[in-house]
């Protein structure tokens, strides 16, 4: 043991009562909001009625099941168009960085297509989709659940291949240098040392635009298909009650939580890996 | 014989400043070749021409005998003979030091995944960093990075070792490791290094070349060219650099 002088025992001391003090007053500011939100929206003058048509646990039981399975769609959906939209995104943002003039048509397409879709609203081209297209009446068109995955896919892709798009030019021209100084062509530079920095530095982003899918995935039931919302909706009309919205909310919060908790490890983890430090 | 590398009258401008100009230069198999001279005088610039990172504007350099200015020549291919050594070491963060060796070996020349790793940990055990083959670049020094991004140039055997200032990055006392490492490759490997490091210079070169201006105004044994210039502005950046008398 070394013994540890007296004006370092002060330090620590002092230090030790900072942060009880700290803890202390934390905490205090906390019950104090807390006690404020909750006389606030409880002593309403129409707070019985809000939890009468929003917060009923009856109502709420009941729903449950039937939002479950719609919530079930809602998750399919969300993987295959969250893998759709990744990929397209992905080569859509490798397209914009290519520099031989023999790519300018492709170059320019894919640029066109970031510009429009992401200025285009979502709904806008869900409508289009599964509206427009079966009024078509062409052979061998999609159910109305395909074509809404494609909406989400199409615009989805855009704002993904923006954030890949970052990520590749976020890549310092050195590395590209000491790639190509290796013999390695474009395509192996892109692939082994360029995207992999890329895709780790933009992950945390690009979890978030998948966050943000997750709930968009909820518009398909505008176009029909029984989702999570749809059944929220329909329960809503049945029991002149709100509580399924409230219901279907909930169960989209809790399936936010792993995907928000899977960024935030997946961050940590990577700046560790690669930082002498141990910190990002 | 060929020289290994043959550059005559290279030109090279960068919005409309002469970096490179009409320099002539020729290094043979196995010759160590040092260019020193001041920030700006065109070292560096000469050494991404050769490698083909820049594209020179007039003259012709030939490796082996081949001209790869020829805009014709599959640059991927040229790099592929030649390794080039960073001031900033340049490895690849998110590969392992192994990994960083192993890469153009195995995806550029198209080894078998054994038999690039049997080569590299062979290499790394040059320099002492066996140990070192898991782990990330960012936890070595500079000094053991430098020396990596070094092995990692020598992995694919290449025809010609371009070195770029590669210990000015560098604490002066981790100076010393790299310096044995590109010692120790004398006698085996066609060198072309820029330096700062005139003790250095005096050491490894065969030929000495003072850069001004983008051209080589002086050449010639080191002890010549470092202890007895003949040219005025060799003798007046030598003093600058290492206070030889400017006379």
């Amino acid at each position: 043991m070394t013994t540890v002088s007296a004006l370092q025992r002060e330090r620590l001391a002092y230090r030790r009562r900072q942060s009880v003090l700290s803890v202390a007053v934390a905490a205090a500011s906390t019950a104090v909001v807390g006690v404020v939100v909750v006389v606030a929206v409880t002593g309403a003058p129409g707070w019985d009625r809000v939890r009468a048509t929003f917060f009923n646990g009856a109502i709420a039981r009941d729903a449950l099941p039937d939002v479950l399975v719609g919530l079930w769609l809602n998750i399919r959906l969300l993987a295959v168009c969250a893998i759709g939209a990744l990929l397209l995104g992905l080569g859509l943002a490798v397209l914009r960085t290519l520099r031989a003039p023999v790519f300018f048509p492709l170059r320019a397409l894919a640029a066109s297509y970031t510009y429009l879709f992401r200025g285009t609203p979502l709904l806008i081209v869900l409508y289009l989709l599964t509206f427009g297209v079966p009024g078509l009446r062409l052979r061998g068109t999609p159910s109305l659940l395909v074509l809404g995955g494609i909406a989400l896919v199409i615009v989805y892709a855009a704002y993904i291949a923006e954030v890949f798009r970052a990520g590749i030019e976020s890549v310092h021209p050195s590395q590209r240098a000491a790639a190509r100084s290796l013999g390695l062509t474009y395509r192996q530079t892109m692939r082994h040392v360029v995207l992999p920095q890329a895709i780790r530095r933009v992950a945390p982003p690009l979890l978030n635009d998948l966050v943000a899918l997750q709930k968009d995935v909820g518009l398909i039931s505008l176009a029909g298909p029984i989702d999570a919302i749809r059944v929220a909706q329909i329960q809503t009309a049945e029991h002149y009650n709100f509580t399924p919205y409230i219901v279907a909310g909930v169960l989209f919060v809790l399936l936010a939580i792993p995907l928000i908790a899977v960024t935030d490890w997946v961050t940590v983890r990577a700046a560790r890996r690669q930082s002498a430090e141990g910190t990002p | 014989m060929t020289a290994v590398l043959d550059c005559r009258r290279v030109r090279k401008v960068f919005r409309g400043t002469v970096v490179l100009d009409d320099l002539t230069l020729t290094v043979a198999e196995n010759e160590v070749v040092v260019l020193i001279g001041a920030s700006g005088s065109g070292k560096s610039t000469l050494l991404r021409c050769v490698n083909l990172l820049e594209t020179v504007d007039d003259g012709t350099i030939h490796l082996d005998g081949v001209d790869i200015t020829d805009p014709k020549i599959d640059a991927d291919r040229v790099r592929r003979r030649i390794g080039l050594v960073f001031q900033a070491y340049n490895l690849f963060p998110h590969l392992s030091v192994l990994d960083n060796v192993t890469l153009a070996p195995r995806r550029v020349h198209r080894l078998s995944s054994t038999e690039a790793t049997e080569r590299a940990m062979a290499l790394l055990n040059r320099i002492g960093l066996t140990a070192k083959a898991k782990e990330f670049p960012d936890r070595l020094s500079g000094g053991q990075q430098q020396r990596v991004a070094i092995v990692r140039a020598l992995a694919t055997s290449p025809r010609l070792l371009l070195l770029d200032e590669v210990t000015s990055a560098l604490d002066p006392e981790l100076v010393g490791e790299v310096l044995d490492l590109i010692r120790d490759l004398k006698g085996t490997t066609t060198m072309l290094i820029a330096t700062h490091e005139m003790a250095f210079a005096r050491q490894v070169a065969d030929r000495v070349c003072f850069l001004d201006g983008g051209t080589i105004h002086e050449q010639g044994p080191p002890e010549q060219v470092l202890g007895s210039p003949e040219q005025a502005r060799t003798r007046r950046f030598l003093h600058r650099i290492i206070g030889l008398p400017a006379g």
